[in-house]
């Protein structure tokens, strides 16, 4: 199994049945398999704050919504994840890429990338920091975690996960 | 007419809906006519009223929904459009009260008293289903006659607020009582 089936594989074993998402150059494997299952519900959205609002709503309706996102856009979240996601005790589970760290080739991602780990503690925003593949299986327990504290959940993908590929390239 | 009538029209012509309702004077104009478990007041999170009743639509196929939008809301999340446009085909209705004015703000205007017009932006973002409305005793057949689908209604009107509270309930207890009654 390569990483991103296993990623896959604890995303669906959690009981996330909806994605909003936006795409990563990181990510890329990952979406394509979603969208290949065909066994969780995927939605493009335009704006991560808008896959905010559709995930809130997607809850109150029961369902564990995740978004799939670049780390970037959690810059573009801050208001909806306050006034609305935690005003109203609504939990998200936000899978991001972690773009910017360690490694990266495009300088306009490291201010939000230096950033992010920040932002989820100021946010009090539980964060999970999956950096190798042993630890992949931790995205059931930051779910887990969410569903039973009705709180929001960040999830860090970083990009040792996929070395190897990248080492390719 | 203001919203205020409009949205009187709104509650007129109610069957079963659920109603996701836009921030600041639309949700206390919509508590101070008709209060009822299945109205979600987004009391914050501007821009997202829409997003929220798409959500809302997609885990519940068997209901219908409306959003009740506004002019200024509704520019500060154009991308809304092509999402639902593009994902939606049963269950939503997006009802958006144009009064050209942020209103909940002191009536400052917005774009669609220059050169915007939303029904065009929303045509480009995939909706076939396009109405608009100018003239207050329009608004009650026209929403009990939709039938099935994905419909933007625009609803012209004047700038405004009627002189009402603010909904006194907290945002858990939406969200509480919203969960149970659907």
């Amino acid at each position: 199994m390569n990483v991103d089936a296993a990623i896959y594989k604890v995303i669906k074993d959690s009981g996330i049945d909806l994605i909003l998402s936006l795409p990563c150059i990181m990510l890329k494997g990952l979406l394509e398999l979603i969208n290949d299952k065909g066994e969780i519900q995927i939605i493009p959205v335009t704006r991560e704050e808008e896959g905010i609002g559709i995930a809130a709503g997607a809850y109150l309706t029961g369902k564990t919504p995740a978004l799939l996102i670049q780390n970037s856009g959690l810059g573009n979240s801050v208001n909806a994840i306050k006034s609305l996601l935690q005003l109203y005790k609504i939990p998200v589970v936000f899978i991001m890429s972690h773009r910017g760290a360690e490694g990266e080739e495009i300088i306009a991602q490291i201010p939000m990338g230096q950033l992010t780990p920040r932002l989820l503690d100021i946010l009090n925003i539980k964060k999970y920091i999956i950096d190798s593949v042993e630890k992949i299986k931790k995205i059931k327990n930051a779910v887990e975690f969410s569903k039973n504290s009705n709180q929001s959940v960040g999830i860090l993908l970083k990009r040792e996960l996929w070395r190897k590929r990248y080492e390719k390239i | 007419m203001k919203r205020y009538d409009a949205i009187k029209k709104i509650v007129e012509s109610l069957n079963d809906e659920l109603i996701i309702c836009n921030l600041g004077a639309p949700s206390r104009e919509l508590y101070n006519i008709s209060d009822r478990p299945s109205n979600f007041y987004m009391l914050g999170s501007m821009g997202l009223v829409s997003s929220i009743a798409l959500g809302v639509a997609l885990g519940r196929p068997n209901k219908t929904v409306w959003c009740i939008d506004g002019d200024g809301s509704l520019l500060m999340n154009l991308g809304t459009l092509s999402t639902i446009a593009n994902n939606q085909s049963n269950n939503l209705t997006l009802i958006i009260i144009d009064n050209s004015s942020y209103g909940s703000t002191g009536n400052q205007s917005t774009y669609t008293s220059g050169k915007t017009n939303l029904e065009t932006i929303a045509e480009g973002a995939g909706f076939k289903s396009i109405t608009v409305i100018e003239k207050e005793e329009d608004i009650v057949v026209i929403l009990k006659n939709l039938g099935i689908g994905c419909h933007f209604v625009l609803i012209k009107t004047k700038p405004g607020n009627a002189e009402v509270d603010n909904v006194p309930l907290l945002p858990e207890e939406i969200k509480t009582r919203f969960m149970k009654i659907i």
